[in-house]
């Protein structure tokens, strides 16, 4: 749907999602202990996140202290392991700080996604008719937009702020969330194990709840780490064009932003911030394929 | 086939008009839409003055209904910030977008098509390994950065390429020579970036089903050689990666801002930022509803060649 979002899943393969026992997960997990590319992806994303968690406890200096005299060193400078911004910052402080905020602004709009899209869908692919047409044809007209273009249509209507930030990022991953959740529901509703179900009598919230979700939110969740990836980069985008977060806070695309002019001055220390954001979105995206592969017991 | 096209076209009606339900829903999402044109001190009788001229005192389906209708006669309204109509300034830039985004397409095209169809083929080798980190580092990389470091790299330190605009001194007149197009690489190749991965990972998967399939054995047990199978492979996978490809101009269309951001360059996506920041509401409305319907259209043509080309693809 995106300038890059991956396909969604459009199948599940029934058979296998139902073999959900212990034995599946446990086949999962020493097959992606096996994945050596996967782990190691995931190794470095779990170090970006306690970085930033734990970022007053590393970083080496005040990510707001300003210093007329110490403007844009490079690299290496004694004190500043990796230099200074535009106002003397240090900026190992700030990249560790901006992690905060950055992985903030990129994971919330998918999870808000996660639970208002799953929760369409599956009302959607449940009770299927008018209601199902009424939802999933309005997800359609999302679908009409590039995604790049309706974060900003919206975020540049709301105007500049972390939470409109936030806000339109989630309008943007509700409908591929919704599509797949709709998808598989519809799927699993015609399943006879489903009709036996209804027929001995469970209620509809109760087959929700056991037979729907199980197999939905395996697929959505997979699909979701695929949309961080996607989303970090666009949240980090929006702060890029002054729509996201607002000085002084440090925050990759916004440090990005602010430094585009130091690229004459100094070009190491101003392509920093990106490389951040480049390292956590091709983290998820390599742990989101490597999930999926693990998953997919057919190959 | 003709049937198809009028259901397909049918199809897109209610679409696009949901697009300019939006389109027109963003203009009061940000609150009373009168703020941006008034002055703060302005008296409670000037304030219903301009409310009535600008027509924000009808109900909201009637402004709609206006809205909409001077929207297809190609009235976007003006612009508030230099008063000129908003189609005329969006007009002069959509060529310089178009430009940028083919352009971009192009280079992801022939790029992904080589490296994916040799990954596709030689499955498992290091070119195969190399093509499927290029195509994930491709959708991972964000392109305003990757535009920076390209500026650095080509026209900081090695000084071959100019870093941004689109002509000598500032200047937008653009002509086919090479004093224009040196600063048209720049952009067109960051743009491509995401094209180009997402477009060699397709070409991949798609070449690989297609060899696996039995009538490419058939082929080879017929005594065809090399290249005779692989033209029978591209055939195959033409209509998929061409509507992949054609889904990617739009994309890129809608998506250049950023890009065209970090080069300064005169386009769709440069006015739409400039729109934002000086809360230019009809220009933003009016660029974003024709990159919509740009995007709107472009699914369909992408759809019915797709038909065209391989009937199997016809939907119900």
């Amino acid at each position: 749907m995106n300038l890059m979002t991956p396909a969604a899943p459009a199948t599940v393969d029934i058979a296998q999602t139902i073999a959900n026992s212990p034995g599946y997960w446990s086949t999962v997990l020493s097959r992606l202990l096996r994945d050596k590319v996967t782990l190691f992806f995931g190794l470095v994303l779990l170090l970006i996140v306690l970085m930033a968690i734990f970022a007053p406890l590393i970083a080496p200096a005040d990510p707001y202290k300003a210093s007329m005299i110490r403007r844009l060193k490079d690299i290496g400078f004694p004190g500043h392991p990796l230099g200074t911004d535009h106002t003397g910052r240090d900026m190992l402080s700030r990249l560790i700080y901006g992690g905060r905020l950055s992985l903030f602004m990129g994971v919330l709009p998918v999870l808000n996604a996660l639970v208002i899209g799953g929760l369409l869908g599956v009302i959607a692919g449940y009770l299927g008719g008018a209601v199902n047409m009424a939802i999933m044809r309005t997800m359609d007209i999302f679908y009409a937009f590039p995604s790049v273009l309706l974060a900003i249509a919206i975020s540049g209507a709301l105007g500049a702020g972390i939470g409109n930030a936030i806000l339109s990022l989630s309008v943007v991953f509700i409908p591929p969330i919704a599509r797949v959740a709709e998808t598989i529901t519809t799927q699993v509703r015609n399943l006879d194990y489903v009709e036996a179900a209804r027929a001995s009598g469970a209620s509809s919230l109760r087959i929700i709840r056991i037979h729907v979700l199980s197999n939905v939110l395996g697929a959505i969740f997979v699909y979701a780490t695929s949309l961080i990836s996607v989303s970090i980069i666009l949240a980090s985008g929006l702060s890029f064009l002054g729509l996201g977060t607002k000085p002084p806070e440090p925050e990759w695309g916004l440090m990005l932003n602010e430094l585009r002019q130091a690229i004459y001055v100094n070009p190491y220390v101003a392509a920093l911030p990106g490389v951040m954001i480049f390292l956590t979105s091709l983290s998820f995206n390599l742990l989101s394929d490597g999930l999926r592969s693990a998953m997919d017991l057919k190959t | 086939m003709l049937r198809y096209i009028l259901i397909r076209l049918l199809y897109t009606i209610p679409i696009a008009l949901g697009v300019t339900i939006f389109v027109f829903a963003l203009i009061h999402l940000s609150g009373d839409p009168l703020n941006a044109v008034v002055a703060p001190d302005a008296t409670a009788e000037m304030v219903a003055k301009l409310r009535a001229a600008y027509g924000f005192d009808k109900p909201l389906p009637v402004q709609y209904l206006i809205w909409l209708g001077k929207a297809l006669q190609g009235d976007l309204g003006n612009s508030i910030v230099n008063s000129r109509p908003v189609l005329d300034t969006l007009l002069a830039a959509v060529p310089n977008t178009l430009m940028l985004a083919i352009f971009a397409t192009m280079i992801g095209f022939a790029f992904g098509c080589l490296l994916g169809g040799l990954a596709g083929y030689y499955q498992g080798s290091i070119i195969d390994k190399l093509a499927t980190g290029f195509g994930i580092a491709g959708v991972s990389v964000p392109h305003y950065w990757l535009g920076m470091v390209l500026v650095i790299v080509f026209a900081v330190n090695l000084q071959w390429l100019p870093a941004t605009g689109m002509g000598a001194g500032g200047s937008d007149a653009w002509k086919w020579d090479w004093e224009h197009i040196r600063f048209l690489i720049l952009p067109a190749v960051t743009l491509s970036v995401i094209p180009c991965g997402i477009i060699t990972r397709t070409v991949r998967s798609t070449v690989a089903e297609i060899l696996s399939q039995e009538f490419v054995q058939a082929l080879r047990a017929k005594g065809l050689l090399h290249g005779q199978v692989m033209r029978h492979v591209a055939r195959n996978a033409a209509p998929t990666v061409l509507a992949v490809m054609g889904l990617q101009l739009g994309y890129l269309l809608g998506g250049s801002i950023l890009v065209e951001t970090v080069f300064n360059w005169p386009g769709t996506g440069y006015l739409l930022n400039d729109a934002i920041f000086r809360r230019d509401i009809p220009m933003l409305q009016g660029t974003i509803l024709l990159l919509a319907m740009f995007f709107v259209a472009l699914n369909l043509a992408v759809d019915i060649l797709q038909t065209w080309v391989d009937p199997r693809m016809r939907r119900s």
